[in-house]
């Protein structure tokens, strides 16, 4: 991670478009503290990409100053891999919902987490799908009535955290967008983690979610640090990824391998080898090219 | 007549190792300076089912499978049971005595049986059956008459790192099998013109040929999931690109393949993939992303027979259409479909240049056919260094300047607009899948602006008029007072030019035009060659005439006839000649054609 000399606030990650996110929306505090992780991690933006996919949450790249991809709905992940593997000086961020990264494109993160590449994957999970006006998703809570599921939803919702944990991911951790500064820490941990790392944000639809509103969720979060919790402890921390629902919405740092998998860029010979891929060189010689006609001779 | 063309059928079974027994022949030959076209039939089972590798052996370069078989080395009974009636007069067939134990008496008129008392020859043999192939290789040569050195060549090569023992086994088994059928058997009457033996030609795959030129054109990163019959791209990058700087990754699907590789190209490497229809099936919604955020990828479609998982193993022209309509919307792309193994190296340099400067999505077409049949080609015309690589207009830290003002997506008269790549001090940007102004900004949504829609649409697809203008015109091939102009697309080149030779010595005048670039078509050319022809006949190894179809939507051309197969195995010159002239007899205007030899025939277990 390639630091700036001059000093960098969070404005200076703000774009000039408004977001158009509506008032109230849990993605502006998921915007707020990547602006301020950036900023205290003196991560100069030219050097930020961040990658999304496609809803209301995806649209963040719009916001923030730095490049940007706005990919295909739940389709960051490769793309950001790409990017990454390409040119690892750079950090790259995906980002999209709990639709986007849960349901469309949930194996996408299982895989990367396996290959452990070098991304920091930050979802905006709203429990609904909000930019198609209010249906189900992959983590809408059992009898959830939304407009696809009006006698109230009967699929279990998926468990991210437990997924990513199983999967092998070495840095898990969940937030809530109405509490910035812990957001903006978890985000900093992430950044700085070598290898995939999942943080899963609970981030309120005010429009098409009546259920899981800021005040659902003040009233049940607890802080894993307020309770004592190991995060270098896996059991610790599966056994925390199960509680979700109505009694208790646990938020914090749920896991961090003391002894990390080192990330994908160190394991590919190629990419491992010397500068990104993108600062070499291209072309061959005839002369240096020769033994691959050779060995079919 | 002595013959100065032939085709050997080597058949078995899955697992008798003849691919290798193939390889080990067509190099062989090539170190003698003979050219060989060999052509895998084969099924979709790992062990078992049946394989029939065709090679044919000429002195000048054989542009198809060939017509007819006139030896045969059948590793298994029902090898010399299927194919013993093929072989043509003057011809032979060899096999094991120790495997095939029902023999005939006799084979058919002028056609030399050869058993061959394998045990006998490779005491090894009862440890390791697969000896036979190396005796029947050696016997085999002594029946063609050719100088033993030239297996001896390879034999030493192919064992050379498992040691002097194993090259002294190998060679003595091949040997042995020489000597048996020199001593034997009498040679058939050929006039191949072998040389001493040396490195002359390589033996290349068209998937080889592709890597290559991945080689060339200054890949950094090939990505694919396993598909064949694309996979023999996979293989030789993953065994050979991590040496040459390739990074080489397996992803999970081929949704995460394109849009990993346009990632990796936005990114500023050169990054290709691979896959066949099924694949391109998942990757045609990132492909139109490609067109959208105008990011270069370049991906090899190697065609198979469909629909659906449809004939795994088998060859066909299938997929123009899904290529065509890969994605959804407007926007601007390169397909190409080439035509020959040189011609797959030669081309992803080409379309590596053309989809930078032009900063769109390129699909390869080849089909399984062209991307895994064996040919000799010529080394030296295999050029790394030319044509140079030219990234187009690319934006990297060496020449960004402070990029005060930049707009990503500008509009310009070409319509390609500078391209910066992430970590570019001064030129941050958005790339977005919706409509989007010329800074990167969405106009998809709250600021919906019917005229700036227009102007972006307008801005992209002009880039096709441009890029049409680069790529080369087709060229008709042949005598222009043709009584026929044939006109075929990317791998039947071959075996449609052998036909004309074939129709000219019976006195039929027969013109050829070969598509190569399929999008973006040139229809004007196109119009005006075909205006001048007599009768129009097209090609084709799809069952719905696809290129007659995009022919007649681009032209206003409609074919006077057509020659169609679809059953999995590729033309054979004869089928062409057969299908022009019932067509010029008037008796049909679409010709389908098919293997039906006996050997191609298969009693169902489920029918006997």
């Amino acid at each position: 991670m390639a630091t700036a000399t001059v000093e960098l606030k969070p404005k200076d990650y703000k774009s000039n478009i408004p977001p158009d996110w509506c008032p109230g929306c849990g993605d502006f505090g998921v915007l707020n503290a990547l602006q301020r992780a950036c900023s205290e991690l003196k991560i100069a933006p030219h050097e930020i990409v961040v990658v999304s996919g496609i809803g209301c949450s995806s649209n963040l790249p719009g916001f923030f100053r730095a490049y940007g991809v706005h990919g295909l709905h739940g389709r960051p992940i490769p793309v950001a891999t790409g990017i990454k593997l390409a040119n690892k000086d750079l950090t790259v961020i995906a980002t999209g919902g709990d639709g986007d990264g849960y349901g469309i494109g949930l194996s996408h993160m299982i895989h990367a987490i396996r290959r452990n590449v070098n991304i920091t994957y930050i979802v905006m999970n709203n429990q609904i799908y909000g930019l198609t006006t209010g249906q189900v998703s992959p983590t809408s809570l059992l009898n959830m009535k939304t407009k696809s599921t009006p006698k109230g939803n009967i699929e279990l919702p998926i468990n991210p955290l437990m997924l990513a944990l199983a999967a092998g991911c070495d840095y898990v951790a969940r937030g809530f967008s109405g509490d910035i500064k812990h957001l903006t820490e978890l985000y900093k941990g992430a950044l700085q983690h070598r290898g995939f790392a999942l943080v899963d944000v609970f981030s309120p639809c005010v429009t098409f979610n009546r259920y899981n509103t800021y005040d659902w969720f003040r009233q049940r979060i607890k802080k894993l640090e307020d309770k004592g919790h190991d995060p270098t402890d896996f059991v610790a921390a599966m056994e925390e990824a199960k509680k979700v629902g109505d009694e208790e919405v646990t938020i914090g740092l749920f896991y961090r391998n003391p002894n990390p998998r080192p990330p994908l860029e160190d394991l590919d010979e190629v990419i491992a080898s010397g500068p990104p891929l993108v600062k070499r060189p291209l072309g061959i010689t005839n002369a240096e090219a020769r033994p691959l006609l050779e060995e079919l001779m | 007549m002595a013959l100065d063309d032939l085709v050997v059928g080597i058949g078995g079974a899955a697992g008798d190792g003849i691919a290798s027994a193939g390889d080990t022949l067509a190099l062989a030959l090539a170190r003698q300076g003979l050219r060989i076209y060999a052509y895998n039939s084969y099924q979709s089972v790992v062990r078992g089912g049946r394989i029939w590798l065709r090679m044919r052996i000429a002195n000048r370069q054989p542009l198809s499978p060939g017509n007819v078989l006139n030896a045969l080395v059948a590793l298994n009974q029902e090898a010399l049971d299927l194919h013993l009636q093929e072989i043509q007069p003057g011809g032979a067939a060899l096999f094991n005595t120790h495997r095939v134990r029902r023999a005939p008496e006799k084979g058919p008129d002028g056609v030399q049986l050869c058993p061959i008392p394998v045990p006998d020859l490779a005491p090894v043999y009862k440890d390791l059956p697969v000896i036979q192939n190396t005796v029947l290789i050696g016997a085999l040569y002594a029946i063609m008459g050719l100088p033993f050195d030239g297996v001896e060549s390879v034999l030493e090569s192919t064992f050379a790192r498992k040691g002097q023992k194993v090259i002294d086994m190998n060679v003595g088994a091949a040997r042995a099998g020489y000597d048996y059928a020199a001593e034997h058997f009498q040679k058939m009457e050929l006039a191949l013109k072998p040389q001493p033996t040396q490195k002359r030609y390589a033996v290349m795959t068209g998937n080889e040929a592709f890597g290559l030129g991945a080689v060339a054109a200054g890949v950094r990163m090939y990505v694919a999931y396993p598909m064949t019959p694309a996979s023999g791209i996979l293989h030789w990058m993953a065994a050979h690109g991590p040496a040459v700087g390739i990074s080489v990754r397996q992803p999970e699907d081929e949704i995460a393949v394109m849009n990993m590789a346009i990632g990796a190209n936005h990114a500023g490497i050169r990054c290709m993939c691979g896959t066949s229809g099924g694949g391109f099936a998942l990757m045609t919604e990132a492909m139109g992303m490609a067109g959208m955020i105008e990011t270069p990828v370049v991906c090899i479609e190697v065609q198979r027979g469909g629909p659906s998982t449809g004939l795994p193993t088998k060859t066909e022209q299938g997929d123009l259409f899904q290529v065509f309509g890969a994605g959804q919307g407007d926007y601007p792309r390169l397909i190409v479909a080439p035509t020959n193994v040189y011609d797959c190296f030669e081309t992803v340099k080409e379309v590596f240049n053309l989809a930078e400067k032009y900063q769109l999505p390129a699909v390869i077409l080849s089909d399984l056919l062209l991307s895994e049949h064996h040919e000799t080609v010529e080394p030296d015309r295999f050029d790394f260094e030319n044509p140079p690589i030219d990234r187009g207009e690319l934006i990297t830290e060496a020449n960004g300047g402070d990029g005060e003002a930049y707009l990503r997506y500008k509009i310009t008269e070409t319509g390609v607009s500078p391209r910066a790549i992430p970590g570019v001090p001064g030129h941050l940007y958005v790339a977005p899948t919706d409509e989007h102004d010329e800074d990167g900004v969405l106009i998809s949504d709250i600021y919906t602006d019917p005229v700036r829609r227009k102007r972006m649409m307008e801005k992209r697809m002009r880039k096709m008029v441009y890029l049409k203008n680069e790529l080369p015109p087709p060229r008709l091939e042949g005598p222009a007072d043709a009584e026929v102009t044939l006109v075929g697309w990317g791998s039947t080149w071959g075996v449609i030019r052998e036909a004309v030779e074939a129709l000219a010595a019976e006195g039929i005048k027969v013109n050829h035009l070969q598509i190569k670039y399929i999008v973006p078509f040139h229809g004007e050319e196109v119009a005006q060659i075909l205006s001048k022809a007599k009768k129009i006949i097209m090609v084709e190894q799809n069952f719905g005439g696809q290129l007659a179809r995009h022919l007649r939507s681009e032209t206003g051309i409609k074919a006077d006839g057509h020659i169609r197969k679809y059953d999995g195995e590729p033309f054979e010159p004869k089928h062409i000649v057969a299908g022009v002239k019932r067509i010029l007899a008037g008796e049909e205007e679409l010709v389908t054609c098919v293997s039906d030899e006996p050997g191609w025939r298969y009693d169902h277990p489920s029918f006997v």
